[in-house]
């Protein structure tokens, strides 16, 4: 998920091209206080024109207790990009409330309330204490994810390389994505010239269950494919695990062995997972 | 309408452009003045898209310079949009 300031026409005319799954259109942190009005009229003109190719468009609006808030929804909710990413969510009944206004606009506008979705960002240690209540009630939220520097800041702490200190929040986050089956997207790495220092962070990203990560420049879309790219072992691995799932189950057999190793269930859906992600099916 | 203030917005950055407008005194009508880096191939179109929005606003004794680095029609609409509405005090934002 590749973030464009929503106030540069450049960058977002060019948005598509760098090969990003998502183009996140940002209103918020990215966009100056008194440049909220000209970025939220520019990003709407570009919405409606701009060839983003097969990248998904969410727009990152500001948070409604800002003064800039409904404005955003009232100008974004109508294009209906792919979803909206709110800021700062701390509740499931600050979700409510959005949502009411969103529906609100929709109706107005004679749009459906089940096309574009929701992301939520968890970025405050009241978030990050209510993130399950938030990520499974509301079937239009399909994805979660942490910002690490509002976060660090709510904390009072200072961001560190290793990610010590949202280490917790980053696997609560986790843990309520799975436990609500939707996405959950990492945080953004800020040094754009650290390129090994972005793949240790991606690795571990991916080790711990996030299904994407955020990038801040193109330079970084190449580091978070390879990560989160099965390789080709893996691929092959997953491929001969479902192929003799397939064989043994017709025969009526649910546990086999492959060289020597038990192979049940929980390794089927690994193997299974690994495929859609490669975007393979077993003939 | 007239403007109400002076007003600004876009920026010199490539595919960008800066539009300023100020109020002139009753009955001065419309004052346009563009430059652009691609005026050979599209001023006409950028004229045009200038007045259609005037005309959208139905602006008067209104002195507006765009200055265009290369900015596509929909950043072209969104500059002046936001320039007027600043202008007329429908949404704040910067000198």
């Amino acid at each position: 998920m590749l973030y464009i300031p929503g106030n540069n026409p450049a960058m977002i005319q060019q948005g598509g091209i760098y090969g990003a799954d998502s183009i996140l259109l940002d209103l918020e942190d990215a966009v100056a206080l008194n440049q909220k009005d000209a970025a939220r009229t520019l990003v709407r003109n570009m919405i409606k024109v701009t060839d983003f190719y097969d990248a998904e468009v969410c727009v990152r609006v500001n948070h409604l207790s800002t003064p800039f808030g409904l404005a955003d929804l009232e100008e974004i909710v109508p294009l209906q990009p792919s979803a909206i990413r709110y800021p700062k969510t701390e509740s499931p009944e600050e979700v409510i409330e959005l949502l009411k206004i969103i529906e609100r606009i929709e109706d107005r506008h004679h749009l459906p309330h089940n096309q574009m979705t929701l992301h939520a960002m968890i970025e405050t240690a009241m978030g990050v204490q209510n993130v399950f209540n938030i990520a499974s009630k509301f079937i239009r939220i399909d994805a979660i994810t942490i910002g690490e520097q509002d976060l660090t800041a709510d904390m009072n702490i200072v961001y560190t390389p290793d990610g010590a200190g949202i280490d917790f929040a980053r696997k609560r986050i986790v843990m309520a994505a799975k436990a609500s089956h939707i996405d959950v997207i990492d945080t953004i790495f800020p040094d754009v010239n650290d390129e090994e220092g972005l793949r240790r962070e991606t690795e571990y990203a991916r080790k711990i269950g996030f299904t994407g990560k955020a990038v801040i420049n193109p330079r970084q879309i190449d580091v978070v494919h390879e990560v989160f790219t099965p390789t080709e072992e893996e691929i092959r691995k997953a491929y001969h695990i479902v192929k003799e799932f397939l064989a043994n189950s017709a025969a009526g057999i649910g546990v086999f062995a492959i060289d020597g190793k038990m192979v049940d269930a929980p390794i089927v859906a690994r193997a299974q997972y690994v495929l859609r992600l490669a975007n393979v099916t077993v003939g | 309408m007239k403007p109400k203030i002076a007003a600004q917005s876009g920026t010199f950055e490539s595919s960008d452009v800066i539009v300023l407008i100020e109020p002139l005194p009753n009955k001065s009508g419309r004052k346009i003045e563009i430059s652009s880096t691609v005026m050979q191939q599209f001023g006409a179109s950028f004229r045009q898209i200038v007045t259609d929005m005037l005309d959208q606003y139905e602006m008067t004794d209104i002195h507006l310079i765009a200055k265009d680095k290369g900015a596509l029609e929909p950043t072209i609409k969104a500059r002046l949009e936001t320039a007027i509405k600043r202008s007329i005090g429908q949404q704040e934002g910067t000198l």
